[in-house]
């Protein structure tokens, strides 16, 4: 599975883009991110306040308790602050 | 109805951008335009440039989604959307948004949807360069609520 980053999450954790194997029991975006968060102080300081934290899965947005059986894409991202 | 999307780093010409919606048309009787400008302050503070970073294929596709969405509540007979990245500074142009319809109101209140969603929905995130130091723009709460009240009036 290919995750994503971006602004400060990306900064935090030092890299834009990694692929990963799921552990088993990771079912949700919420798990996802638990699952991150304790992969080290980069992704522990980048996770730190899952609520301050948007994903999309596929391009599209998601909230943190959509499944990601099937995805190939899961991006991780602040509030957005375009236009 | 085509909609046309741009992401790009390069300045655009709004008028351009009208006139080429327009040209050879008589079924369209409104144009609504709104093009978004890099202020050169800040929370008070004056800015030396933004730079917007994006996730490209996500925005695209998610653009798509909101002009649909505007679409299927208002008679547009175009749109035209631009959003640009990179470094912009004060008094450049950031996002343009045109909407054309055969009466003002779907114009009108399709831009400014359009906008809303643009705002809060598009993903992109801007960071600002102040007195030699970069931070990232945090989301503002007004423009959450901005977004809200059109799944508000949808449910009345």
């Amino acid at each position: 599975m290919k995750l994503l980053y971006f602004a400060w999450l990306r900064e935090r954790i030092g890299k834009n883009a990694e692929e990963i194997e799921l552990p088993s029991g990771v079912a949700t975006v919420a798990d996802l991110v638990a699952f991150l968060a304790s992969r080290g102080e980069e992704y522990a300081h980048a996770f730190q306040n899952p609520g301050a934290v948007r994903a999309a899965i596929d391009r599209a947005h998601v909230k943190a308790d959509a499944p990601i059986a099937g995805a190939h894409e899961i991006a991780f991202f602040p509030p957005m602050t375009g236009g | 109805m085509q909609a046309n999307i741009a992401l790009q780093r390069e300045p655009f010409d709004a008028a351009a951008e009208v006139a080429a919606l327009t040209r050879g048309r008589t079924d369209i009787g409104a144009v609504v335009t709104f093009t978004g400008i890099c202020r050169g302050e800040e929370n008070g503070a004056p800015i030396t440039a933004l730079t917007l970073e994006h996730y490209p294929e996500m925005a695209q596709a998610e653009i798509a989604r909101q002009v649909e969405a505007a679409q299927g509540r208002w008679a547009l007979l175009g749109v035209r959307i631009i959003h640009r990245f990179g470094r912009i500074t004060p008094g450049e142009e950031i996002v343009l948004v045109v909407t054309a319809s055969s009466h003002r109101h779907d114009a009108f209140a399709a831009a400014e949807f359009l906008m809303d969603y643009l705002k809060t929905r598009a993903p992109f995130w801007k960071e600002v360069e102040q007195e030699g130091r970069r931070s990232w723009v945090a989301a503002k709460e007004s423009d959450e609520s901005a977004a809200a009240r059109w799944v508000a009036r949808a449910a009345e």
